[in-house]
């Protein structure tokens, strides 16, 4: 399976030949494997130079930037690889019919609260004081079928989210405060760290739509295109809780990540160097996670399940087959 | 003449439902498991002095004395006739385009056995059908059924196919 590189330290990124180098202090000079490498993550300060972007367009390797405090800034997406006009002007077509565009919305909300539900019941049986939480999430996902427009299909979905935020103090043992979701900067540790890991989330899933023919900027869930490729936005709402709550949780719950890996400046919170590698090492091997696909009758990983995401919409895309989102079986 | 690509020729035998994805533009990152030798063909103005040609670095084609040599390793029943009318259909090009007397020859790898290929009056009428059947699945808006057999859990389609 491909890699995805993380870089932490500052220095320079560059080609020689046909191998990318990452010149450093703390570590000098280290080769990167093109072959098995799939997607860069860049957090420290690095220098680079469009011979390196042409070498990783033509090796089609995604490559996600993150500022200093991590958020992400943006990724070079390189120029479609496998590309089908086809299959285009169809996703389009499903966006433009108010109907079509509702159903596949449904159908992502449909898996993103099943998999929120699916941990809170996880925790509820380890947990007391939750049984209330997954009630009133089961009660409000019965919404869900009935929304007439996305804004009101939102409105369902925030609320949801609402409810599943107010659960994870309970989740963490109060380890960490956490009162509201705050995005814009992140507050305290535990916004922090679902920034962080949904940029993560976003970053992959951005990498895995690369690889297939749809189009990132066409999404059904989210408006397209609004600065972002909306499209990764909505396939990572489907495998937010399953990966990076997942991750969160336990992270905190074993006292992984602790006060000491954040760093708060004028009311913002940010996981710093030693905190992002923790999570990114958790974050990969979550990923390469093996898991039975009952449908396939083959192993997979969980990154694999995001392609699988990718493929069952293009599936619905093309009236194949209706898209049923993910809903975590195991 | 209505053109088709080799690889459209071999996807017809293996799989109707292949074939339509991929001349949709559905490819997946690796499809290493076609003999796609048609393209090269199209692309290259074929002249005598051609050698050989080597695809995809695992296909060698072999233009000797008027022969078409293929060098396979025996996969399915399916697979053959797959690689028997894609060699024929290159033969067929080429007396279309002037070049009379190819013929072709399958080498089968694994046991060392070959096949001698010659287009025959049948064979003719047969690609042309093909063709004529090729370019229909290439109209039609949706995939046609899938095989769902046992060249399928070989297949690159498989994970999109049966996800
Ligand atoms: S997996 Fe089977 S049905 Fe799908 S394209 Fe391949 S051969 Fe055809």
């Amino acid at each position: 399976m491909k890699r995805s590189v993380y870089i932490n330290t500052n220095g320079r990124l560059s080609r020689k030949d046909n191998t990318l180098y990452l010149e450093s202090e703390t570590y000098g000079k280290k080769p990167i494997p093109v072959n098995n490498t799939q997607e860069i993550f860049l957090f420290g300060e690095i220098d680079l130079n469009t011979r390196l972007i042409n070498f990783l367009g033509q090796n089609n390797i995604t490559l996600h930037v993150f500022n200093y405090y991590g958020y992400y800034s943006g990724s070079f997406y390189p120029r479609e690889h496998l590309p089908s006009g086809f299959l285009l002007v169809k996703q389009v077509e499903k966006y433009k019919d108010e109907y079509e565009r509702l159903k596949i919305a449904k159908e992502i909300i449909n898996g993103a609260t099943h998999n929120i539900l699916k941990n809170v019941k996880y925790y509820s049986n380890r947990k007391e004081g939750l049984d209330e939480y997954v009630e009133r999430i089961e009660n409000e996902r019965k919404n869900v079928k009935d929304a007439k427009t996305i804004s009101e299909l939102m409105g369902v979905e925030g609320r949801i989210r609402n409810i599943y935020y107010s659960a994870f103090e309970i989740i963490i043992d109060g380890k960490f405060e956490f009162k509201n979701r705050t995005m814009n900067p992140p507050d305290n540790p535990i916004n922090a760290l679902i920034s962080f890991g949904n940029s993560m989330m976003y970053s992959t899933v951005l990498t895995e739509i690369y690889n297939t023919q749809l189009n990132p900027t066409i999404s059904y869930l989210h408006e397209p295109g609004e600065r972002r490729f909306s499209l990764s936005l909505d396939i990572s709402e489907i495998f937010k809780p399953i990966i990076v709550d997942r991750i969160i949780f336990s992270l905190v719950n074993q006292k992984m990540i602790r006060e000491e890996h954040f760093d708060q400046e004028l009311g913002m919170c940010y996981l710093n160097e030693k905190g992002r590698v923790i999570f990114q090492r958790e974050f990969d091997e979550k990923l390469a996670t093996i898991i039975k696909h009952p449908k396939l009758n083959r192993s997979v990983s969980y990154r694999r399940l995001v392609r699988l995401e990718c493929y069952k919409l293009i599936k619905h895309i093309l009236d194949e087959e209706e898209y049923e989102a993910l809903k975590m079986w195991w | 003449m209505n053109l088709v690509t080799g690889t459209e020729i071999n996807y017809y035998f293996v799989c109707k439902h292949k074939l339509w994805l991929f001349t949709h533009g559905i490819n997946m990152e690796h499809n290493s498991d076609y003999v796609d030798i048609g393209n090269a063909l199209h692309e290259k103005s074929f002249t005598r002095e051609d050698k050989e040609i080597l695809i995809d670095g695992r296909i060698k084609i072999d233009f000797v004395r008027n022969q078409l040599e293929i060098h396979e390793t025996k996969k399915s029943k399916a697979m053959e006739e797959a690689t028997k009318y894609q060699i024929l259909y290159y033969i067929y090009y080429l007396k279309m385009k002037g070049v009379d007397g190819v013929t072709g020859v399958i080498h089968y790898m694994d046991n060392h056995s070959k096949e001698e290929i010659t287009l025959r009056e049948q064979n003719e009428e047969k690609i042309k059908q093909i063709i004529e059947e090729i370019n229909k699945i290439k109209e039609m808006d949706k995939p046609p059924q899938k095989v769902k057999s046992k060249v399928c859990t070989k297949c690159s389609y498989y994970e999109l196919c049966f996800c």
